[in-house]
């Protein structure tokens, strides 16, 4: 494959100038943390939960991008593919405490749950409650009775977006972690890839793909998957992901969705259109209604081609907070 | 001399990027040569910028910057094992006795924070063979100590290409990830081996 060729200017700067730049795109709602690499809103009102997310950078528009009106508050990121270190998590939760304790949601990473759990520990010693919820929604990670071991995916847009509203109604930690928590646990995800993304600073590619074979089950840092297969059909490679992400939770006849479709990065929106159609197809075989679809580039492993299809089993409540409008950066606007 | 041997611990870390990329990228996602090299640039400035900390500082400064500046599980784990492993250092010489707690100490901490044992595949896989082997040869002086521990981290580099990743991002993988040995482990290899030459030199 021909070597990733990026737009760049000192590759080790990466994180630090995407991140002037996005507080300069944000004309006044969204700024740096200083001396850290988090990314907070300008205004955040007295008394409210705070929502930080956080990860490795170069998953954009997650995470930074997901920081605004009814998602987070505050966006702890790491460098590329890495986790945010306990100081920029740190800083972050204190740029964005409002004396109502902190919900916080990353993806289940050895370093992220590392990371993580050390700024909690730092957050108590300075008086701050955090709580923290790990998201784990792939299935190709783990089996089911290991499901504690299982990658955080795309899975994160949903929990997100349903933990920032209830974050922004509710006065009570509890009760915003408790809501986050139960999106977290009805949310499964799979994913492909059909090539790999390349790291800014080592311009290389995460893992060789020949031209003819995907890789099912691929981890959200371009981390090889649990399969290699040739490249089949989109309605053949729908049943195959469709199967596995059904039968988990498992979701059933008479269960309403939500559907989230991801671009990896270099995947085309009419890429996904076909799938989607597939994936109708299976969801009304199989008695399952679908209440919204958000398809579209959430979270990508830079330019990583392929997607990932995401099922959130709803109730009532959970639908109230998915209906809330949300703003984020750019386009997440959902 | 605890400075030099730490800024030769960074200099070793940081020269050998390319290696650590490679294994990285065999079952990983290739960034933890990039990761170790900016937290071992970090922790080299620190040691240059300061010449009076004491030695359990040093180690100290060295954890603190390895774990704000690489980041992710590198990070977490590679600053951990500094920290935790400074603290035994307070007061005393750094001789056999006080490398092979340094490296107990380390590796205590390390399976606190991260949870891994010895046999997932896993930077422990090279530091507790060099820890126990450290204490074994402790009666021998400095030299025969370091030595004795790169040898330990290096046997147990190999001996991670015949595991199945259990923990971390290769866990995934399976069966993929025999034949590869584990990045951090090569790491704790390459620290230890610098470690090593010091020792020898001085």
């Amino acid at each position: 494959m021909a070597r990733p060729k990026k737009i760049l200017n000192d590759p080790s700067k990466t994180v630090e100038e995407s991140q002037e730049g996005l507080e300069l795109a944000g004309h006044g709602d969204l700024m740096r943390v200083p001396g850290s690499t988090g990314i907070v809103r300008t205004s955040i009102p007295d008394g409210k939960v705070a929502f930080l997310i956080g990860g490795g950078s170069g998953h954009e528009p997650l995470f930074s991008g997901f920081v605004g009106r009814n998602l987070a508050d505050g966006a702890s990121c790491g460098e590329v593919f890495a986790a945010p270190s306990p100081d920029v998590t740190l800083a972050t939760v204190k740029a964005i405490h409002r004396g109502r304790g902190v919900l916080c949601m990353h993806g289940n990473y050895a370093g992220d749950n590392m990371n993580f759990d050390m700024a909690a520990e730092l957050a108590r010693d300075e008086g701050i409650e955090m709580r923290t919820l790990r998201v784990m929604d792939d299935v190709a990670s783990a089996p089911p009775e290991r499901a504690e071991e299982r990658r955080g995916i795309a899975g994160d847009i949903y929990v997100i977006k349903i933990a920032g509203g209830a974050a922004a109604e509710y006065d009570s930690l509890d009760e915003a972690y408790r809501i986050a928590a139960k999106a977290r646990d009805n949310v499964r995800t799979m994913a492909v890839a059909v090539s790999a993304g390349s790291i800014p600073e080592t311009g290389e590619r995460t893992f060789e793909l020949a031209d003819d074979e995907i890789e099912i089950g691929m981890g959200g840092h371009g981390e090889p998957g649990v399969a290699r297969e040739k490249l089949m059909t989109a309605d053949r490679l729908a049943d195959r992901m469709m199967a596995a992400i059904l039968g988990d939770l498992p979701f059933r006849a008479g269960d309403e969705v939500a559907l989230l479709i991801n671009n990896l990065g270099a995947t085309t929106m009419m890429e996904l259109l076909i799938v989607n159609r597939r994936v109708r197809r299976i969801l009304d075989d199989a008695g399952i209604k679908v209440y919204r679809t958000d398809l579209g580039t959430w979270l990508t492993v830079q330019e990583m081609a392929g997607f990932s299809i995401t099922l959130l089993r709803l109730d009532d409540e959970l639908k109230h907070y998915l209906d809330l409008p949300a703003k984020g950066f750019g386009s997440v606007s959902f | 001399m605890a400075r030099e041997m730490l800024e030769a611990v960074c200099v070793r870390v940081i020269e050998n990027v390319d290696v650590l990329t490679a294994a990285d990228q065999a079952i990983g996602d290739g960034d933890h040569g990039v990761a170790m090299r900016r937290g071992f640039a970090a922790a080299l400035e620190q040691l240059k910028a300061d010449s009076s900390q004491s030695v359990e500082a040093m180690f100290k400064s060295v954890g603190a910057a390895v774990l704000s500046k690489a980041g992710g599980a590198a990070g977490a784990v590679f600053g951990t094992l500094f920290r935790s492993g400074a603290a035994v250092l307070g007061g005393r010489e750094f001789d056999a006795g006080a490398f092979a707690s340094f490296l107990e100490q380390g590796l205590e901490g390390v399976e606190k924070r991260g949870g891994a044992r010895p046999g997932q595949k896993t930077m422990v896989d090279a530091l507790a063979p060099a820890a126990e082997a450290a204490r074994k040869t402790q009666a021998d002086g400095l030299i025969a100590a370091t030595r004795a521990a790169a040898e330990a981290a290096k046997r147990g580099v190999e001996s991670t290409k015949t595991m199945v990743a259990t923990a971390g991002k290769a866990k995934t993988l399976g069966e993929r990830s025999l034949g590869h040995p584990d990045p951090g482990a090569v790491s704790v290899s390459l620290i230890l081996d610098a470690i090593r030459d010091y020792a020898a030199k001085s």
